[in-house]
């Protein structure tokens, strides 16, 4: 099923919680809806869901309006971050609840519960009540729960947030497949840009009510349009810092106090004409290396396969990804290379892309 | 473990026992007293009787008065009415304060609030002329509708306070699933709520059992609507001399139930703490 968002606005009062969202979901399509703490993703999702009445815009199924359809009628299933399982129904009686409203045969819905139950890997728990069951279980009995009715439209609000580092990783990988065997159109919303990045086909960024981006992973990721988005996305996230670039002999270079850095031409070109912008470049565009900008080792963050190390330059704070073998430690002088091949520059002002728009 | 250990341990249960003393005593003598033909103070005189017993066969104000089967039946037909009442009405009405977003609801939040803070004694004279205008002073559905009325606005935050424990995830679940909304009250979140109901049924139940005031105001003497307290009463009549031995003995008649009921559903009364504390605007 198509969805579409025509300026979809929530308003309480004067505060608005969504503001003009504008988007089209592809059939079978799984989008991510990524964002900080309250920008506005549940709120969308839940207008979506026809729980929240959109104060002004369209939401379209398959072209048809449904802004004014009740959400028993929009034939979706959703899961939350809680859960939201029956806690006086047993797992069984959790997942048919939805055909029961259908009022469909026992032995039909006996049938279809079990077989949603062994796809999920919980058919042996129809029995329990949700109190008995561990987290991991409990999201697979919700997942069940949406599925069972084969809805055509899949929400899921932060579905993973209260499981473990490792469980969330194999649940990430399994809802992926699964919504992709099933080819069930999918919005996905979460905070985590991991879990958006590496699930999603199309990821739509908010902030502060408003949709920010909307594109794939890896041009939210190589061609970031704000400063925002640049900075929201990746892990760790991108280095900032206040440069001029100017031309010299046909050359564009990006200078700050102790920095000197030659840019690729055609990026470079876009960001003289501002002169004063804002530089990013990934963490992992630079690295440790004798010969480059001197700089003092600040903080070194080890994270296991690489150590983080916060480099600063002057007045400058530059996060580095570093091999642990090579034993930086806190306080030292050290120097930097830096690989501007991937560089963004952001107008200060707008926070707009300079070379992306 | 020492000996000094064990002393130690010994000391708050010798402090509670200390403080309910009184109080088992106070049930010691009500239970004595009424198999006793006489008792001085706290000491029985006399042999055992089952004399104030009586009242259970015979009417013992002679004809005219109901028997105490009457008067159960009054007072467990008026226990139950508020039971249904209360908590049908305070289940929905608390869903609505907890859920909808309705004109007024604050204004009626806070006037609940008032009114169940409010002693309802300085409201009996007005009910009885509202009671007489519609034509149910001295009846029994008079006096049930008026207990009703006085223990609404407990209820209905009571129950209000449990509905805003219940995560709205649940409901929302529960729609997309396809429910209606009545139907997700009643499948959804009364069974999740129980622990809920069944305090304040039980709560209801026993304030009208033992309901002295409203029956006593609102009807006359103790005629045919009488309940078990004013019947109660009419053993401490002005004129003669109060019969101590047959007061305990219907006091104990009245309050068996009570007891029996107490004790299989002390668990779920609990409860009534745990919700109602989150019962906020
Ligand atoms: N029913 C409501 N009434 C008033 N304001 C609301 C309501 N629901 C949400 N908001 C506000 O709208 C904003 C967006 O909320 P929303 O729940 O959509 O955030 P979110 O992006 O899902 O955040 P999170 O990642 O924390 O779940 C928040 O500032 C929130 O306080
Ligand atoms: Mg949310």
């Amino acid at each position: 099923m198509k969805v579409e968002l025509e300026n979809l606005t929530k308003r309480w009062g004067k505060f608005v919680g969504a503001d003009g969202i504008n988007l089209a979901i592809g059939d079978g399509e799984f989008v991510a809806f990524l964002g900080p703490s309250g920008c506005g993703k549940t709120t969308t999702l839940l207008m979506v869901a026809g729980i929240y009445k959109p104060s002004e815009g369209t939401i379209r199924f398959d072209g048809k309006v449904v802004n004014t359809v009740s959400p028993k009628d929009r034939n979706i299933g959703m899961v939350f971050q809680s859960y939201a399982l029956y806690p006086h129904m047993t797992v069984y009686q959790n997942i048919s609840y939805p055909l029961k409203l259908r009022k469909m045969p026992k032995r039909e819905r006996r049938e279809r519960a079990q077989d949603v139950a062994d796809m999920m890997g919980i058919g042996d728990l129809m029995d329990r009540k949700p109190a008995m069951l561990s987290g991991g279980q409990q999201q697979r009995v919700a997942l069940g729960r949406s599925l069972v009715k084969e809805p055509q439209l899949l929400l899921f609000d932060e579905p993973l947030s209260n499981l473990d580092a490792r469980l969330r990783l194999s649940m990430r990988g399994e809802i992926k497949r699964l919504q992709m065997e099933l080819g069930i159109t999918s919005i996905y919303v979460t905070h985590d840009q991991v879990e958006a990045m590496t699930m999603a086909d199309r990821i739509a960024v908010m902030k502060d009510g408003k949709l920010e981006a909307y594109a794939k992973p890896d041009e939210l990721y190589d061609r970031p349009r704000t400063l925002f988005v640049a900075g929201f996305v990746g892990n760790p996230p991108m280095n900032f810092l206040k440069v001029e670039v100017t031309r010299e002999d046909g050359e564009y270079r990006a200078r700050a106090e102790g920095i000197d850095l030659l840019v690729p031409a055609e990026r470079g070109e876009k960001a003289v004409i501002k002169g004063e912008v804002i530089m990013g470049i990934r963490p992992e565009d630079v690295s440790i290396a004798d010969g480059g900008t001197q700089g003092e080792i600040y903080v070194v963050e080890p994270l296991g396969r690489d150590d983080l190390v916060d480099v600063r330059i002057g007045d400058i704070e530059i996060h580095v990804l570093a091999n642990p073998t090579l034993g930086t430690k806190m306080g030292e002088r050290t120097s930097l290379k830096f690989d501007t091949k991937e560089v963004q520059f952001f107008d200060p002002e707008t926070e707009q892309s300079l070379i992306w728009n | 473990m020492t000996v000094r250990q064990r002393l130690w341990r010994g000391v708050p249960y010798l402090i509670l026992v200390l403080s309910v003393l009184p109080i088992i005593v106070g049930y010691f003598w009500l239970v004595l007293s009424s198999f006793m033909t006489r008792t001085e103070g706290l000491l029985p005189v006399g042999n055992l009787t089952l004399k104030h017993w009586s009242f259970l066969l015979e009417p013992p104000f002679g004809r005219g008065y109901p028997s105490i089967w009457r008067v159960t039946l009054n007072t467990f037909l008026i226990a139950a009415f508020m039971t249904i009442v209360v908590v049908l009405v305070s289940a929905l009405t608390g869903y609505a304060l907890s859920r909808l977003n309705f004109p007024g609801r604050k204004g009626f939040l806070s006037l609940t609030l008032i009114l169940h803070a409010f002693p309802s004694v300085t409201l009996l004279i007005g009910t009885f002329f509202v009671l007489r205008a519609l034509n149910l002073y001295n009846t029994s559905l008079g006096v049930g509708l008026v207990m009703v009325g006085f223990e609404m606005p407990f209820g209905i935050w009571l129950m209000k306070g449990f509905f805003d424990g219940v995560s709205w995830d649940m409901e929302r679940a529960a729609l997309i699933d396809g429910a209606s909304r009545l139907q997700v009250w009643w499948q959804v979140i009364l069974p999740t709520i129980k622990p809920g109901i069944a305090a304040l049924a039980i709560f209801a139940f026993i304030s009208g059992w033992n309901a002295w005031l409203i029956p006593k105001t609102f009807t006359i003497g103790a005629g045919q609507q009488a309940t078990l307290s004013v019947y109660l009463q009419n053993f401490q009549g002005e004129t003669v001399a109060v019969d101590w031995g047959s007061v305990t003995a219907v006091g104990l008649f009245q309050l068996i139930p009570v007891a029996i009921f107490f004790i299989f559903t002390q668990d779920l009364l609990l409860n009534i703490y745990s919700g109602g504390a989150k019962g906020g605007a």
